[in-house]
């Protein structure tokens, strides 16, 4: 009779999802070891898209290193090149010019709407609502096509410079983008209008991978993901940089840090940098974009060509680059998906001793394995989507 | 005489079947892509006419048959191979016992427009049904991936359960119909629609088509697939026919259910509010008007088709099409006019033609509520979120099988007092 007593032998199934896997967002590994479909371990791996960013900057210029900030967070790519051009005018320090300044405040809450779009989309889809995808990624598309117009490139921006930008914003700016701030406002209020009281929706999300304000703070949380567990932190209120400190918005909070939450605590960000992009539109001055200090910024054309102290200065950015005072400077920005920080080492020559990268989503990648464990397979996916892994951001 | 006529009913209905799926193919990416605000296929063309993207659809079944079709190492050969067909013929079968329309009086003989008027009509719909697990399930079991037995595993857990209510829901139809015989269950109904189980039977209704959605394994329900979950679920190993004949599966599947839930809840082929004896005694004029509804539509819509043409929209032979089309429908509608005209007057349909017009009439108007409910599922499908494994076990044994224990309960106290 013991024999009968006992237990059949069994092994929990290893499942391996990803790298290539339809819902994983880039390509992300994770091991989960499954009992029945209940993930009893979870084991992510990173590294499938290193692509030695921060080693690849030792050797390149200053300048050289803003088109490789294009490849960290890919779906908000400006706001990577502002967060490092900010970073290394720091370092100087170096005043760029206020209508820069406003111009960099404008196309960081133009990528947070762009991201936010992507993030809530996808993770719809990986959930099975398929439709929303669209009624946010149309709006993405038009402020898409405002940044092709704008730097020529739709994905790989490269649009700020050391102080300042490549160009001023085209003519029909505030037009256009006031256009795109109506549409992106309709296809938010379709999406919370499919998804708010969905009681499939809510069922999915609501307590699935809930992570509680103690546990966040420590596991480094930052963005939406740590708001959507209640703590009110934001580097655009606590430490404002640029001119947020002018503009009136609103920080919105959840209370339960589960995927319902999150999504909707970016549903709720959305709508805020619509309300600072309408500001930004009508306080933004005229001026130059480039800030006039020689020591970074190229002279104009007719200088280089029509007096020999522009083309000396020509001469020596171009051949002998930027070169920072040596010293060590940390500077972060509110990215789309939390502190998007840089460390820069500058030994006072033109290219950077040492580059390293805080991305926000290496901080909260950590936490997935734990609130993976006694999910289900389609949870896994479900709280990945919240999360908002990018792995251009992860792996760098 | 009989088998003869048996075997041109049955290879009928599968030709039926086997030509609406591709059409609803297009009818899911055309109406998926108006829900999301996109134009969906429209650029597989022959000799620049596209059908509006209905074309790709063809294309799609040109390519499935030349790709190659790949059996994985590890596979459990023959089961591998069967489950495909499994799939695919339990789907198309399950049509048998589907009434079209009235039978047609030709002369002494009665032809059913159905292939088996069982006696056990509906019990046999569920059998088979029920075998279509074993498709998915092989499928998942015998492709030796551990995403497709994942998907096999849910697929046999959801159907089981979900066939227990589907079975259940029902039964209060048999209370008050008193037959299994789905041509009784018609007939029941007849062409009041205040008397159609849909307003009879609302919460048998609602139980029975959330389970039809489970048993075709469509969104919300189509965990076996979960495309972000297991990739392509149970199917995931399969390529080129055999994966074709999934697919088909699934659509005909799509059929089958809306063909039972017309049968079963919205009077099968009956017109609503339109008894068929009046249609009989007026069929002369019921010809004529459609006739005269068609030659106006083709004229309407032909001549639309004509104003839309633009010489150099594509620059290619895209352009033409618009005219190929439209021209042709210009004429046919004038040539149905002119017809009209001249045969109008002294007219009378003979006695066979009169059935057939009218059987011929009462087909069509199955299969636009038939094609109603396929649009219905697609709708859902872009509409609606997955569930999650447990969550739909829940839904099921929890919430869905009470109700249809109470909704019988509820049904034979009514039967018994009346």
């Amino acid at each position: 009779m013991d024999d009968i007593a006992k237990p059949l032998d069994s092994n929990p199934m290893i499942l391996n999802l990803g790298p290539a896997h339809p819902a994983m967002h880039g390509t992300l590994r994770v091991l989960l070891e499954l009992q029945g479909e209940t993930i009893i371990n979870a084991t992510p791996e990173i590294g499938y898209l290193h692509r030695c960013f921060e080693k690849e900057s030792e050797v390149k210029t200053y300048t050289q290193v803003i088109p490789y900030t294009d490849r960290l967070n890919y779906l908000s790519s400006l706001m990577n090149n502002v967060g490092y051009c900010m970073t290394v005018e720091k370092m100087f320090p170096l005043e760029i010019p206020e209508r820069a300044q406003w111009i960099r405040m404008l196309i960081c809450e133009l990528s947070r709407i762009m991201d936010h779009a992507i993030c809530i989309g996808t993770n719809a889809v990986d959930i099975g609502g398929l439709t929303n995808f669209w009624y946010l990624f149309n709006p993405r598309e038009k402020i898409t096509d405002w940044v092709e117009a704008l730097c020529g490139a739709r994905l790989t921006t490269t649009y700020t410079r050391i102080g300042g930008l490549m160009r001023d914003v085209p003519p029909n700016t505030k037009s256009f983008l006031k256009e795109c701030v109506k549409e992106t406002l309709k296809g938010v209020k379709d999406t919370i209008g499919l998804l708010k009281k969905n009681r499939i929706f809510m069922e999915r999300t609501q307590n699935v991978g809930a992570i509680s304000k103690e546990d966040a703070i420590s596991y480094g949380f930052t963005g939406p993901c740590l708001r959507a567990c209640g703590v009110d932190y934001d580097i655009r209120k606590a430490h404002p940089y640029y001119f947020y400190d002018q503009l009136n918005w609103d920080v919105p909070l959840g209370r339960h840090g589960d995927s319902y939450d999150r999504l909707f605590v970016r549903f709720e960000e959305m709508i805020q940098s619509c309300r600072m992009v309408e500001q930004i539109l009508e306080k933004m001055p005229e001026g130059p974009i480039m800030t006039d200090n020689r020591e970074v910024a190229l002279p104009a054309k007719h200088e280089v060509y029509g007096s020999i102290e522009g083309i000396i200065q020509q001469f020596k950015i171009v051949m002998h680059g930027i070169k920072p005072p040596p010293g060590e400077i940390y500077s972060y920005t509110e990215a789309a998906n939390g502190e998007l920080g840089f460390y820069i080492v500058s030994d006072g020559s033109d290219k950077p001793y040492r580059i390293k990268v805080r991305p926000p989503c290496f901080a909260i990648y950590q936490a997935y394995p734990d609130l993976m464990k006694g999910a289900l397979v389609a949870d896994a996916v479900a709280i990945l989507g919240g999360l908002n892994i990018v792995a251009g951001e992860l792996d760098r | 005489m009989d088998y003869a006529i048996a075997a041109l009913k049955t290879a009928s209905i599968f030709l039926v079947v086997i030509s609406i799926v591709p059409v609803l193919i297009w009818l899911e990416r055309k109406g998926a892509a108006y829900i999301q605000d996109r134009r969906g296929p429209n650029r597989a063309a022959i000799l620049g006419v596209r059908l509006g993207g209905l074309i790709n659809s063809l294309n799609d079944v040109v390519k499935l048959l030349f790709k190659e079709d790949i059996i994985p190492a590890n596979v459990n050969k023959p089961l591998f191979i069967l489950a495909p067909m499994i799939a695919f013929f339990v789907a198309t079968i399950t049509l048998a016992v589907i009434p079209f329309a009235d039978p047609i009086q030709l002369g002494s003989t009665k032809l059913l427009l159905q292939v088996a008027d069982l006696d056990a009509g509906l019990l046999y719909v569920f059998a088979v049904s029920s075998l279509g697990v074993y498709g998915v399930m092989l499928a998942g079991w015998a492709a030796n991936n551990k995403y497709s037995l994942l998907g096999g595993l849910r697929s046999a857990a959801q159907m089981v359960s979900y066939e227990v209510s589907l079975g259940l829901a029902v039964v209060g139809i048999f209370l008050m119909a008193g037959s299994l015989k789905l041509t009784d269950i018609v007939a029941y109904q007849g062409s009041n629609l205040f008397h159609w189980n849909i307003l009879l039977q609302p919460v048998a209704f609602f139980i029975f088509l959330t389970a039809l959605f489970a048993e075709t394994n469509r969104l919300p329900f189509d965990l076996p697939e979960g495309e972000s979950e297991l990739v392509a679920g149970f199917h995931v190993e399969y390529s080129s026919m055999k994966f074709a004949l999934f697919f088909m599966a699934e659509y005909a599947h799509i059929i089958v259910g809306s063909c039972i839930i017309t049968t079963l809840f919205f009077g099968g082929w009956h017109i609503p509010f339109v008894p068929v004896d009046l249609i009989r005694m007026n069929a002369e004029l019921v010809a004529q008007g459609l006739w005269i509804g068609f030659a106006i539509f083709s004229i309407l819509g032909g001549g639309l088709l004509v104003r839309r043409f633009k010489k150099g929209k594509y620059g290619d032979l895209r352009d033409y099409e618009p005219l190929v089309i439209g021209a042709p429908g210009i004429l046919i509608g004038f040539a149905l006019l002119g017809l009209f005209a001249i045969f109008a007057q002294d007219w009378e349909f003979l006695p066979w033609g009169k059935n057939i017009f009218i059987a011929t009439l009462q087909a069509g108007v199955f299969l636009a509520k038939v094609l109603f409910f396929c649009f219905f599922f697609i709708w859902v499908r872009w509409t609606l979120p997955r569930f999650r494994y447990d969550q739909l076990m829940r839904l099921g044994w929890k919430v869905m099988l009470p109700l249809a224990l109470i909704n019988i309960l509820v049904t034979g106290w009514v039967v018994l007092q009346s």
